[in-house]
């Protein structure tokens, strides 16, 4: 099973392949602030990662969501229990 | 930060709208009706061709009158819930027509569409249950799920394979299922695969929940929206709607075989907590009711009317879905033109919706133009005119198709 360092990297590559995202992020990047993600802008980047990870991650999850590395914490978490 | 500091945001989005001397897209004042498809805005004779009103029914003289009589017997307001003094026999009797309409057990009907989703989906997922929606749902669907307590899992615009792997993650976990979709999306015009999600629901033991909003009167050989289209009414377990377009009046309603939606009335808090349905509003919807179901000529003249208002600004060099369905929206590319482009349409006498990111898929602003069954041929094709015209005043370099 990948590890949140792991699941991080996979996340900011996949957002690096989207040519309008900063080209300076890292796991402790700000979702919203750091790459300028609206509401719809989120869920739609978090299904991207979903599909890629074989996960689904409810929406009142992202609520305590931040960082890439938050996100990535999440998805360990929810592997875990499943 | 200050309470209202939260308002600097929007303050300055609108700003940057109306900055070069636009309108505020979202303060056009209709002045006056003349019939369903023409009104008078900024003192003009406008082309409506964003109304939602599809069959032209809010004009219906029989509705007016029905509305006039039932005000006269039962006055202008309920002034209360329906589980408290605000139901009377109008309610019931739309009720039951409406269930008979669908060849279902019963109905509910709500104060809004609005309510009727936010209703239906919050008390019906709860705690312990999983609700599936689609990614480009309307602001309804996504508030209920905001008021209901289930998990909440969203899965790719249009794409039964893409919820079917969805739910085959949470295999085996306890909790109810329920999936919610539309018949025809209200922004895009898409149509919805119902059979797809139908086979995909019923494999994976979830209840599947339609909203025809936009398809009821629509769509299917009676009308009944994109399920009877798909053949699979029989399979829906509940059907959501809103008086507020194909009927022309204002309201939600939701339809079922299955009992409980007796129980539903007495845990589903926005259906509790509001006033009913003003008499006058019942009596119309009940008369529109009737004119749906006695005029199907109505939908193949609106199918039509869409056809050639699809056709002619795609010859013309714009973009749009590649369904013909009455909500045909023209996707351009940047805000600032499709600012410019609206408000030139209506310089020049055409309303339709200016629809913007994030309220729009794909990060795109749309013209969101709704066509109606009572549009004159003549009025299209000047519609379709003025779009060209306006398109070329915006400096827009479009490449007809001819
Ligand atoms: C898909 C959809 N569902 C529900 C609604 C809500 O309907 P109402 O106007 O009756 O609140 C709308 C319309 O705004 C809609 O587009």
């Amino acid at each position: 099973m990948l590890t949140a360092d792991e699941i991080s990297a996979v996340i900011v590559g996949k957002l690096l392949s989207n040519p309008k995202v900063p080209r300076d992020i890292s796991g402790s990047s700000r979702i919203v602030e750091d790459l300028a993600f609206d509401s719809l802008a989120v869920m739609n980047f978090v299904m991207e990662i979903e599909d890629e990870l074989d996960i689904s991650i409810p929406l009142d999850r992202l609520a305590d969501i931040r960082t890439i590395d938050d996100l990535a914490t999440t998805i360990v978490a929810l592997r875990t229990d499943s | 930060m200050t309470l209202l500091s939260k308002f600097d945001d929007v303050h300055n989005r609108l700003n940057s709208l109306t900055g070069a001397g636009g309108r505020n897209p979202f303060d056009v004042v209709i002045e006056s009706i003349n019939s369903s498809t023409t009104g008078i805005i900024e003192g003009r004779e406008t082309l409506l061709f964003g109304t939602n009103n599809y069959l032209g029914l809010s004009q219906l003289p029989a509705a007016i009158e029905a509305a006039r009589e039932a005000a006269n017997s039962f006055g202008v307001g309920t002034t209360g819930s329906r589980i408290a003094n605000g139901t009377q026999s109008l309610h019931r009797q739309l009720e039951r027509r409406i269930a008979d309409h669908f060849g279902q057990r019963d109905c509910m009907v709500f104060s809004t569409g609005y309510q009727a989703n936010l209703g239906m989906i919050s008390t019906l997922a709860g705690k312990d249950d999983f609700l599936f929606l689609d990614g480009d749902s309307h602001a309804s669907i996504y508030d209920a799920a905001k008021l209901g307590t289930a998990q909440v899992i969203r899965f790719r615009h249009n794409d039964p394979e893409n919820l079917h792997r969805r739910l085959s993650r949470i295999q085996g976990e306890p909790g109810g299922r329920l999936v919610v979709v539309e018949g025809i999306y209200s922004m895009t015009g898409n149509v919805a695969p119902i059979k797809e999600f139908a086979d995909v629901a019923r494999e994976c033991n979830a209840m599947l929940l339609v909203d025809e909003a936009h398809s009821f009167g629509v769509l299917g050989e009676t009308g009944r929206g994109a399920a009877e289209a798909a053949g699979v009414l029989d399979q829906v377990d509940f059907i959501v709607g809103t008086f507020s377009k194909s009927f022309g009046t204002v309201g939600g309603y939701c339809v079922s075989n299955h009992p409980q939606l007796d129980y539903v009335r007495l845990q589903c808090r926005p259906y509790m907590f509001t006033a009913s349905l003003p008499p006058e509003v019942i009596a119309a919807t009940m008369a529109t009711l009737q004119e749906i179901i006695d005029r199907p000529e109505l939908r193949t003249q609106l199918m039509d009317n869409a056809a050639r208002f699809h056709a002619g600004l795609n010859r013309i060099g714009l973009s749009t879905g590649p369904q013909v369905s009455p909500v045909i929206a023209a996707v351009l590319d940047e805000v600032p033109q499709a600012v410019a482009l609206w408000n030139r349409l209506l310089d020049l006498g055409v309303y339709v919706n200016l629809s913007l990111p994030p309220a729009t898929p794909d990060d795109r602003p749309l013209l969101r133009c709704s066509v109606m069954a009572s549009h004159t041929a003549e009025q299209i094709d000047r519609a379709v005119d003025i779009f060209a015209e306006a398109a070329r005043d915006c400096g827009l370099s479009l490449t007809p198709k001819d």
